[in-house]
Formats: structure tokens, C-alpha cells, sequence
């Protein structure tokens, strides 16, 4: 009498959803990778370098959104300290960067340039197996998810929820940073890394690899919703949800709330670190400014905007925040903070259910 | 982790084939072969100086509808507290059955163990539907992995269709539990408690809000989980406490002030001056 695994699967979403999800795999797996590489730049169906990472840039950070919601939105843990997990993600990826630069850079040492400039004679022992492509992915999922563990251990161990949870999360983002921006740490002080090369031996900004690494984001943002989808439909996502709601009425009927929130806060820390390991190659630089307390309440921004507990929404919120910012930052650049902090007041004020609320409340409207 | 509430020494000892020697064997679960089921001795619980529980004493045997009385502030929600795990008291100690210690578990082993609570405030998931709160509480694995890969059975649907037609909500089970009305909401956590299959039942003013008609449905329900279940009740409501039946227990101050039957403590002069005379 049990229902198979992908039948489940396949009743996760509205048949709507798994057709929009097929136009934007179309869209992005496809069409727009192709327009970027097979289409001459002089045609205006050409779609530029600069769209493609910006495109990129904007997926990653859903992804970012969509892990958020799932601690935030489902699991009424508010996080201000996602970037963390975003950075620390970014930096094993760019450890592996910068070891593939090799003698390219411009002391043409094996060493990165941040170290013979320190006077560095050899690698630190953490920097080991750093070249290699398939630890660096295993130190991309691990090291964000790590961190998340333990810190989220004693927290949620110790019951600390709501504000002082997000004040604590703050902390901890900032002190990663400070740590970060010390050269003895090892990771480039506040230059951080930069001047990449190559992946896996290929030019780093080769149309090519840039429709690739466009390609994985968006493919990695589609299978972070359907895994977000079937986490919240799942039992597991009921329960969480309880927690949110009434904690103590959860431990009462047997469940262990510690356990629920560890698991799903790991999970959304290593989304994230796939999501900056995405981001650090495509915008080709990073540095302990993506730890800076003001990103990670940026983050939740995104998900206010989209709309809480919905999935879509924060990546629709991601997208338009960083397309208002894009815009504004060139054409206003000293007003994007107020425009931003304006934006999440009203939103609170008057959307507390994002754009996906207002979307639902015209629909309904046009029912009645 | 909440898997493993019981000691495992039954297993050691019936490898060595001594059980019938012995004549008594450590079983998993609760151990009622003492026909109690709840031991609270010298209980003593304060806070910041004030004794909410002042060496109470109180068994509860097996199958028993017990009902607990006393003025506000004479500890029966923090004796219900101690119970479930939410307050640890400062001396004392607690049993379950003869074996397990409550002082030393959990919120959550101690439900797994076997004891269902029902707060004074109706506390149910209202963003879930009133199907969803019965699954949610039903007795299974309640571990994260189960729940990722958890399906709803037939037998489990059956099972929630049953509760669902007990307390009398089959015909709102898809309805968001939040939109109930108080006395539904009442009886859904105790749909939920069922789900749960405890065999002690605390229940927390069980019948605030509900109409007459409800309230005597309710009592008529508690009867007749007396036997199979162990059920204590906190209530202000005397007439329905008079519908219970059961034994009663009158507190005052954090320590028992008299025991029996609801006719004898009604008669008892100290019973009267501290609670029934006001």
C-alpha cells in the first residue's frame, strides 16, 4: 500500500508548477545559453555577458532565498547571519580558484599573490588538497553545513529562538568577518581572492564557461525548490511548521523540536554554500564584505518581499530586489540603503504576505 | 534522541535465561505490576523563593479517573509541569510506573513513554488542518528521518477517521484548526491526546468553554477511557468533576490538603475553608 517515491514526488506540485518549472528550465538550460554562445553579438536577439552573470549572479542568491525560507518561512527561525554560510561556501570554492591560477599570477609563484606578498614560504596546512576539484565540492557542502551544526546544536539545544536567535546569528557573521579580514587567517585579508583563472583548466571567462556556470545555477536553484518542496509537503515539513506555531504542544505529543530545526538549518546552510561556491567564479571575486552583517539582513529582505512560507517567493523577492539594485546603485547610487530599508518597512506595513500575498489577494478578488 | 525511553537490561537478563528464576523481568514500557501507574513523592518545586509544590504526595493507580482540585496558585499546573518534564522540582522524585524516572527524561520521551498532556489554553497547530493534528500526534516514529519519509498508511487513516468521528469533528477534518470553535478546539487536543495512545492522561481544565452539552459529552468520554487509560483531571467545574465520579484530590499550597471521594472533602471543614467557601 505504499505510494512509490516519484509518484510522491510527482504530487508535490501543482501540475502549473512543474510547467512553469519546465518554461524556466527551457528558458535557462536552453535558450538563453545558446542566444549567449551561438548568436553573433552584433544580432539583437544576442544575449550579452553582462546579462548572463548577471542572471547567474541573481539565481545563486534565490537559492540563497529559498534556503532562508526554509528555516524562516516553515521553520520560524529567523536567521541574520545567512551569509555565512553563503561566504564560507564561496571561499572553499575560491580556495580551489586560486590554486588554479598556478603560476599565472603576478609574482608567478605556486603560492596565491596575497601570500608571497606576506612573505609566505609555504601553503598553511588548511590550504591542503585544495587543488584538487572533487575535495573542493566535498569542502563546499561540508564546511558551511558544519558550522551550521554546531552552532545551531547549542542554540536550538538551549532553546534560544525569535530575536535572540536573529542577534546572535548577527554575531556570528560578523565575527567570521572580522576574522576574515585578518591576513593571518590565511584567506587574503580584506582583499580576499580574486584575479581567477581557470576551472578545471578552462578559461574562466570564456562564453563558454560562463553559459555553463549560468546553466548550473539555474539547475541547482530548480533542484533546491523541488528538495524545498518536498521538505515543506513532507511529514517532516508538517512538523516543522508545528514548531513554529506551538513548540511546546510538539515536544508534549513526542517529537524532539531540536533534532527538526538542526536538520533543516544544516540543510539550508549548505544550499548556501553551493549557491556563493556558484557566485564566487561568476562574479570572479570574494571577500569578507559578503559576511558584513547589512548582506545577511539583505537576505531576509528578499524573503519579506517574496512572501514567507512560499518557496517561490523569495526567489521572486531575490530577483527583484537585485534588479531594483542593479538599477539604482548606477542610477542613484547613495540612496540604495534607504530605498532598501524603505522598501522592507512598507513591506511589513502593508505586504506582510510578499508579492506572492498581493498575487493571491488580486486573484481572489477576481474570483469573488 | 527519543527512540529509546527504557532501560535495555531486559533484554541482558532474558539472554541469560534466569527470567523465570528471577520472576521479574525489566519490560520495555511502563511498569504497572504494583497496579500504580504515577508515584509523586516529596515534590517540592519553588520559584524565587515561593513553594509552588511543598512536599506533595499522590499516587495514581492503573486505570484510575482521578480529579484534582484546589484555589488558583496551589500548584496543579506546576505538578503537571514536573510531570511532563517542563519543570525539573528542587527534591523529590517521580515515577512512572515502577521503572521510569520522569525527573531524568524529557518533554519528548516522557509523551513517547506514554503520558498525553492537555493545556489549560487549548493549544493545537491552528495553521494545520484538524486531520493534520490528529496525524501529527498519532503514535508512530516520531524521529526526523521516519518523518522525512513518512507516509500516511491505510490503518493510520482509519485510525484518524475513528478520533475524528469520537470527538465528533469528521465533518470539519479538512477545515483549518484555527477557524474551530473554543469547545471544538478543546476537543481536538484531546482527539489529539488518543492519537497519541498514552496511558496517562493530564488534562488541564479540560471543559473551560464548552457548553453543558459538551461538557457532559466530555465527562461521558472520560468515563469511558477510565480502565484502559489512567486520567487525571484538573477542574474548576464542580458538576462535571460530579459526573466524573472518580476519586478526588484536593490541593492547597503546593501539598495535598485531603483526599476521597467529592461528598467526603465537600465535608471536610479545611477543604471548606480554603476553597469551596469562598
Amino acid at each position: 500500500m505504499r505510494t512509490p517515491f516519484t509518484l510522491r514526488f510527482l504530487a508535490a506540485m501543482p501540475r502549473s508548477g512543474w510547467i512553469a518549472m519546465g518554461l524556466f528550465a527551457a528558458i535557462t538550460l536552453v535558450l538563453m545559453p545558446a542566444l549567449h554562445l551561438f548568436v553573433p553579438e552584433s544580432h539583437p536577439l544576442h544575449v550579452s555577458n553582462y546579462v548572463i552573470t548577471l542572471g547567474g549572479k541573481i539565481m545563486c542568491y534565490a537559492i540563497v532565498a529559498v534556503a532562508m525560507d526554509l528555516v524562516w518561512g516553515y521553520g520560524g527561525i529567523l536567521s541574520l547571519g545567512h551569509g555565512v554560510f553563503f561566504a564560507l561556501g564561496g571561499y572553499a570554492f575560491g580556495m580551489y580558484l586560486m590554486r588554479e591560477i598556478g603560476t599565472d599570477g603576478s609574482y608567478q609563484s605556486h603560492l596565491p599573490d596575497f601570500m608571497v606578498f606576506l612573505d609566505w614560504k609555504e601553503l598553511p596546512w588548511y590550504w591542503a588538497g585544495s587543488d584538487s576539484f572533487l575535495l573542493t565540492l566535498l569542502l563546499v557542502l561540508a564546511v558551511p553545513s558544519l558550522v551550521a551544526y554546531v552552532f545551531g546544536y547549542f542554540a536550538f539545544r538551549s532553546r534560544i529562538k525569535g530575536v535572540y536567535f536573529a542577534i546572535i546569528t548577527q554575531a556570528l557573521t560578523f565575527a567570521a568577518m572580522l576574522l576574515f579580514f585578518r591576513n593571518e587567517t590565511g584567506f587574503g585579508g580584506n582583499n580576499g581572492f580574486t584575479d581567477f583563472k581557470r576551472i578545471l583548466g578552462y578559461d574562466i571567462t570564456s562564453p563558454e564557461m560562463r553559459a555553463t556556470l549560468f546553466a548550473l545555477s539555474a539547475l541547482v536553484l530548480m533542484l533546491t525548490l523541488l528538495v524545498g518542496r518536498y521538505l515543506v509537503i513532507s511529514k517532516f515539513g508538517r512538523i516543522l511548521a508545528a514548531i513554529r506555531d506551538a513548540e511546546s504542544r510538539v515536544m508534549f505529543i513526542g517529537y524532539n523540536p531540536l533534532h527538526y530545526k538542526l536538520l533543516i538549518w544544516t540543510v539550508s546552510a549548505m544550499l548556501c554554500g553551493i549557491a556563493g561556491a556558484l557566485y564566487v567564479p561568476q562574479v570572479g571575486i570574494i571577500n569578507p564584505g559578503e559576511m558584513s552583517p547589512a548582506n545577511s539582513i539583505e537576505i531576509a529582505i528578499w524573503v519579506a518581499v517574496g512572501g514567507r512560507g512560499t518557496l517561490i517567493g523569495p526567489v521572486i523577492g531575490a530577483g527583484l530586489v537585485n534588479a531594483f539594485k542593479s538599477y539604482f546603485t548606477v542610477a542613484f547610487p547613495e540612496y540604495w540603503l534607504f530605498f532598501l530599508g524603505a522598501l522592507f518597512v512598507g513591506v511589513t506595513l502593508w505586504l506582510p504576505e510578499g508579492v506572492v500575498g498581493l498575487w493571491k489577494r488580486i486573484k481572489a478578488r477576481g474570483k469573488a | 534522541m527519543n527512540s529509546k525511553p527504557v532501560s535495555v537490561e531486559a533484554e541482558n537478563q532474558g539472554g541469560e535465561g534466569s527470567a523465570q528464576v528471577v520472576g521479574h523481568v525489566l519490560q520495555p514500557g511502563v511498569d504497572i505490576s504494583h497496579k500504580v501507574i504515577l508515584y509523586l513523592e516529596d515534590i517540592s518545586v519553588s520559584f524565587d523563593g515561593f513553594k509552588a509544590l511543598n512536599n506533595l504526595n499522590m499516587t495514581i493507580d492503573a486505570g484510575e479517573l482521578r480529579c484534582i482540585i484546589g484555589p488558583n496558585g496551589a500548584g496543579k499546573t506546576t505538578m503537571m509541569d514536573v510531570i511532563t518534564g517542563k519543570t525539573r522540582p528542587d527534591s523529590g522524585t517521580c515515577f512512572f510506573g515502577q521503572t521510569l524516572d520522569l525527573t531524568r527524561m524529557t518533554e519528548p520521551e516522557i509523551a513517547h513513554a506514554g503520558i498525553g498532556r492537555k493545556f489549560q489554553k487549548p493549544t493545537i497547530f491552528e495553521n494545520h488542518t484538524v486531520f493534520e493534528n490528529l496525524e501529527l500526534a498519532m503514535k508512530t516514529d516520531k524521529r526526523v528521518w521516519a518523518s522525512l519519509f513518512a507516509w500516511l498508511d491505510r490503518e493510520g487513516r482509519d485510525k484518524i477517521a475513528d478520533t475524528l468521528k469520537l470527538i465528533r469533528l469528521d465533518q470539519e477534518a479538512d477545515r483549518q484548526a484555527g477557524l474551530l470553535s473554543h469547545g471544538q478546539k478543546q476537543w481536538l487536543e484531546i482527539g489529539m491526546l488518543l492519537m497519541q495512545e498514552p496511558q496517562l492522561l493530564l488534562l488541564d481544565e479540560p471543559v473551560a468553554g464548552m457548553t453543558d452539552d459538551e461538557t457532559e459529552r466530555t465527562a461521558e468520554l472520560f468515563k469511558s477511557l477510565a480502565g484502559k487509560h489512567s486520567l487525571v483531571v484538573v477542574e474548576h467545574d464542580m458538576a462535571f468533576i460530579e459526573q466524573l465520579g472518580g476519586k478526588v484530590t484536593v490541593l492547597h499550597e503546593g501539598s495535598v490538603l485531603a483526599e476521597g471521594s467529592l461528598a467526603k472533602v465537600q465535608a471536610d471543614q479545611r477543604v471548606i475553608e480554603v476553597y469551596l467557601g469562598r
